[in-house]
């Protein structure tokens, strides 16, 4: 099994977890997990909700100290973190662009508005982070990850709030880091249909590893099946993304309608 | 204008100038009910100086740090609300100093002036330590800047980014109780807040960035210190609710303006 310790140099993956548990106020949250994220892969964590799947995340970020197991980062880890929500008040003025600058402090405006591009939010560089949709701070969340020029991306629900066309946008974006710029992400991830295409390794959690592996064969787990019953595992064939459509400079889609669309 | 007007003037637009990019903090990091905390549990400090023989100052700052501490640990490792925690010790101090202060009966104490403020009898030895102070005080906010920010925009992403979150954090903790501290004898244990949090959140509206937002703060309660001594001048009401009366009428005017 990929990503399980003991398989491969123990020192390639860019983050490695091996036998953690945590109990948080008496209760277990995580018991005896392990994973490791290789540079150049992609490594998915679904699960129902009250999984752990955001105190694993904490864990592999080193915010949180397990009760016991271990946690490897590789020396000069550059983390990328797109956290659920952030936790900014309102009454906090804050532009875009000063948000993106506290992220990378030696980059200049042309990579601010750089990134900003590559997560199509161009528009948004003069706002203020408070007057942003749920999506569009996603958005501003993802570029500020890609201006760290990480090697090591950790997204939590990284597209929360972003409407279905750009969900599966912002996944090709972020399979493209990790296979161009041999970056390692770590994710959760809700959307199982879209993100079983962009993985490479699904780690099915409910407090312990139920399965992990390939997304076409955590599919037919039976653990798999039990967790999220046979009825949901069937309709969550796996997704392939087609990109059919362009997105023209107005914000209108340009998109030729083919047999197999139900819409418009 | 008499000595003792210039004096009030100088000490309260000293606390004005040095609340503002505090408050612004307080309100970012809705820490209001924290602020009046500590002031409550000041009002111990006057206690615990007047049993001592120490300078009501120094006792006052030394409970108030003491008790920015406790809770700044209360708070990571309670289970209970943070604004119960708050709750619990803010009036519980407040009952308790007010007990205590009933029991020393060797020296008469001006409860009304603790309370409310008594800023037209500030010597100029006190206008030099808020100025003097309160210029360490912005020294060492600006030192601790920028992981402050950082970590009051999220946390978690500031501890990711490299920013010592914890330091910054018990930092204005201790901060902000020594602002509490200055600003009791000019605005009193009940009205400290109000210099914190009502400047602060009538900038919010007319700032773009953090620092414009506390400048902005400092000028609007440098315009209500100015403005409620002269009504309590003219209108002899007392000096510290006077300021923040003002403070209140500039907020409502502030807002009133955006709106139209």
């Amino acid at each position: 099994m990929p990503g399980l310790p003991g398989r491969g140099q123990p020192m390639s993956a860019l983050v490695r977890l091996d036998k953690v548990s945590l109990a948080l106020g008496g209760h277990p949250v995580l018991s005896g997990v392990s994973l490791a994220v290789e540079p150049g892969r992609i490594v998915t964590i679904v699960g129902p909700n009250g999984a752990g799947k955001s105190t694993l995340v904490r864990v592999a970020l080193g915010l949180v100290k397990p009760d016991s197991g271990t946690v490897s980062r590789r020396a000069g880890a550059i983390v990328g973190y797109v956290p659920q929500r952030l936790a900014i008040d309102p009454a906090l003025p804050l532009s875009v662009r000063r948000f993106l600058a506290m992220a990378a402090p030696d980059s200049d405006a042309s990579q601010w508005g750089r990134a900003l591009e590559q997560v199509s939010a161009g528009h948004v560089l003069g706002r203020q982070v408070r007057d942003l949709s749920g999506g569009e701070l996603q958005r501003v969340l993802l570029a500020r990850a890609l201006l760290r020029r990480p090697n090591l991306m950790v997204l939590d629900e990284p597209v929360a709030g972003v409407d279905m066309a750009g969900q599966a946008e912002l996944y090709d974006l972020i399979a493209a880091l990790a296979r161009t710029g041999a970056c390692a992400v770590l994710m959760v991830s809700h959307d199982l249909h879209v993100v079983m295409a962009a993985t490479d390794e699904v780690v099915c959690l409910n407090r312990h590893v139920c399965c992990a592996g390939p997304p076409e064969t955590v599919s037919r787990h039976p653990e798999y099946l039990a967790l999220f019953g046979p009825g949901v595992a069937a309709s969550l064939a796996v997704y392939t993304h087609v990109h059919d459509h362009q997105h023209l400079p107005d914000g209108s889609v340009g998109h030729q309608h083919g047999p197999d669309c139900h819409h418009g | 204008m008499d000595e003792f007007l210039i004096k009030a003037l100088a000490a309260g637009i000293g606390l004005a100038l040095v609340a503002a990019p505090f408050g612004c903090f307080v309100v970012w990091r809705r820490m209001a009910y924290f602020g009046d905390t500590l002031a409550h549990a000041a009002l111990l400090g006057v206690v615990a100086s007047l049993l001592l023989g120490t300078s009501a100052l120094f006792g006052i700052a030394i409970v108030a740090v003491a008790a920015a501490l406790l809770l700044a640990v209360a708070q990571r490792q309670e289970k209970l609300g943070s604004d119960t925690i708050l709750g619990i010790v803010s009036h519980g101090a407040l009952a308790a100093g007010l007990v205590a202060l009933s029991q020393v009966e060797t020296v008469r104490v001006d409860l009304m002036g603790w309370l409310l403020g008594d800023i037209l009898a500030v010597t100029w030895g006190d206008v030099g330590l808020i100025w003097g102070g309160g210029a360490l005080m912005l020294a060492a906010l600006a030192l601790i800047w920028r992981p402050l920010l950082a970590a009051t925009i999220d946390p978690d992403l500031a501890k990711i980014e490299g920013h010592a979150v914890e330091r910054a954090r018990m930092a204005l903790m201790v901060l902000v109780a020594l602002v509490v501290a200055v600003a009791m004898k000019v605005v009193g244990v009940l009205l400290v807040t109000a210099l914190l949090v009502i400047p602060a959140a009538t900038a919010r509206g007319l700032s773009r960035t953090p620092e414009q937002m506390a400048a902005f703060a400092a000028l609007v309660g440098t315009v209500a210190v100015g403005s409620g001594l002269a009504a309590s001048w003219h209108f002899d009401s007392p000096a510290g609710p006077s300021v923040v009366v003002a403070a209140v009428i500039v907020f409502l005017a502030a807002r009133l303006v955006r709106r139209y």
